[in-house]
């Protein structure tokens, strides 16, 4: 109980502060003189974001956008990508007979990916991406998050795709089924929980990037939220409560896709338990 | 290591041409293969395209012998080293150590324990970089929240905390644990639901219970899954740069940054990209035996993800 207790303070308090600076009406300085609660809490700065009535937070609304973009693109062909892959690999005994296609070499490959860490590769990406032509361009963001979600969402798949009985596939392939048909009517349906998982992951990892969105999208047009929310270290005196709201604002979409999911999520996890 | 190696070192009961085919498992026919091939094509070409490409790059990007020279010439460079190697040892370790324990604590069947689950995962879905405003606006500036607390409840002045090498790193650790935690939280939670219920059973038959239990039944099933799990993070924290760059900033002078955010200011700042790749490839020999271990690990059947 009290274990359950420390917990929640732990992991609230962050979020509290958030909350704390963003309901105080007060504008300039952080405020917080002793109260747990502001004096006189204000919707104000909620106001000003969603009208894009303060500094930084001009074109709050097409940033979201580009994040949005961003994010949903990545969870769609994360999910995508290493569904069909998974199943190529797991179901149809892709390389059956001959080692060098096997699984292992896929998992281990996939696995090279994460020898040097994400943040590492931004140099390079930088200049690749200009001979690919996508300097500036979304999807050069889009292909570097994706690159890192699928090694991690085809293990995932992997593991779970174990539970579901190769049995199935056959008797749809006596059925007459083809494989794209067992992909589509019995593989995915079997496997919403992992996909869930790998979806929500992808998400999260693209929606909390800052250096990619920032290195790889100069321009304002494509300016990612993230990055917006980033550019107060250089300002002497930023407008923090707006800003605080702005960034409650945007944890938002993450955590509502969360609890969307959890009930998928939660199934698959105690389908491995039984 | 080749592919070939890797199936031969699984074990040599393993003979790929005279394996027993169930019946109904037939060789894959022609359409099939090339639908097979299709399924896999648009990983392959993003492998290739977007991974093997960049790290070909990086390596001739930083295969220049004379910058290595210019950063260990670098004073920052060494200091980066050493915090990184600090943040990652106490980062990673604290983080799933506690994540393996508190996986135990969220098993408990209660509802309110079900409840604090959906809370305690929040930070995981938190956006990382206002996450780590927040934490760096908890102890910046005299009105800051932790300086306040510490004020009215102890009565004791906050130290100016990024003021000291220590406290900076500190702060920053601690905001990595609070982000990352949930998640490993989670896929433990996962390993431990996927021991069968029978082993947990009998080992309450036996009258193992407590700590006995977690020692001699649960962390040996957990062990291959816990190893994965710290090589994985290891490797992504190695390059952590948000936490670093939004809560210290490298604050105080530059004492705490880590390889990334050095890497990024020597890329970004100072426009010397070569050098920023050459600090970061400079971790290469110790992430390479990371990666191996972690492809053996991956080899055992046991790792219930």
């Amino acid at each position: 109980m009290i274990l359950g207790i420390v917990l929640l303070i732990w992991t609230v308090i962050p979020v509290y502060n958030m909350l704390l600076i963003a309901l105080d009406p007060e504008e300039g300085e952080v405020e917080f003189s002793g109260n747990l609660w502001p004096p006189e809490p204000s919707l104000e700065s909620f106001r000003v974001v969603l009208t894009q009535d303060a500094r930084y937070l001009e074109h709050f609304w097409r940033q979201l956008g580009n994040s949005l973009y961003i994010g949903l693109s990545t969870m769609v062909l994360t999910v995508l990508i290493a569904s069909l892959a998974s199943f190529a690999v797991g179901r149809m005994r892709l390389g059956q007979g001959s080692p060098l296609t096997s699984a292992a070499v896929l998992t281990n490959a996939s696995l090279i990916t994460y020898a040097i860490p994400a943040s590492f590769l931004i140099f390079p990406f930088h200049r690749i991406m200009h001979d690919y032509g996508l300097s500036n361009d979304p999807w050069a963001v889009i292909a570097a998050q994706v690159t890192f979600a699928t090694p991690f969402a085809i293990l995932t798949l992997r593991q779970y795709a174990r539970l579901i009985p190769l049995e199935l596939d056959d008797a749809a392939r006596v059925d007459g089924a083809s494989s794209a048909q067992v992909y589509r009517r019995v593989y995915l349906p079997l496997m919403t929980p992992a996909l869930a998982v790998v979806a929500t992951y992808a998400l999260v990892l693209a929606w909390n990037d800052y250096l990619y969105q920032f290195v790889l999208l100069a321009s304002e047009k494509h300016m990612t939220a993230a990055v917006m929310q980033a550019q107060l270290f250089d300002d002497a005196d930023p407008p923090w409560n707006a800003m605080m709201a702005a960034a409650i604002i945007y944890a938002l979409p993450p955590v509502a896709i969360f609890f969307a999911l959890r009930r998928v999520m939660m199934a698959g996890l105690t389908s491995w338990w039984r | 290591m080749s592919g070939a190696q890797q199936v031969l070192a699984a074990g040599p009961s393993v003979s790929v041409k005279g394996r027993w085919q169930p019946p109904g498992h037939g060789r894959m026919h022609g359409p099939d293969v090339a639908l097979a091939i299709a399924f896999v094509a648009p990983y392959a070409a993003l492998f290739f395209a977007f991974a093997v490409y960049p790290i070909g790059y990086a390596l001739w990007m930083g295969s220049k012998p004379s910058l290595y020279a210019d950063l260990i010439a670098d004073p920052l460079y060494l200091s980066s080293v050493l915090n990184t190697m600090l943040f990652v040892g106490v980062g990673v370790n604290v983080t799933m150590f506690l994540a393996l324990l508190l996986s135990g604590f969220f098993m408990r069947p209660r509802w309110w324990i079900k409840a604090l689950l959906v809370v305690y995962v929040l930070p995981w879905m938190l956006p990382a970089v206002q996450a780590c405003i927040s934490f760096r606006w908890m102890l910046a500036g005299e009105e800051a929240l932790v300086d306040r607390a510490l004020a009215v409840l102890i009565g004791v002045d906050g130290p100016i905390w990024f003021n000291h090498w220590w406290l900076a790193l500190g702060a920053n650790i601690v905001a990595y644990v609070w982000k990352w935690m949930p998640f490993w939280t989670v896929i433990f939670l996962a390993g431990r639901m996927a021991i069968p219920r029978d082993v947990s059973d009998a080992a309450a038959v036996d009258g193992a219970a407590g700590s006995r239990r977690f020692v001699h039944v649960t962390f040996p099933l957990l062990a291959n899954l816990y190893l994965v799990c710290t090589l994985l993070s290891t490797v992504w924290t190695m390059g952590e740069f948000t936490t670093v760059y939004f809560v210290s900033g490298g604050a105080p002078v530059w004492s705490t940054e880590v390889l990334a955010t050095l890497a990024f200011h020597y890329a970004f700042d100072a426009a010397n990209p070569a050098l920023g790749v050459a600090a970061v490839m400079s971790v290469l020999p110790l992430l390479v035996p990371v990666v191996i271990v972690l492809m053996r690990a991956l080899q055992t059947r046991a790792v219930q993800l």
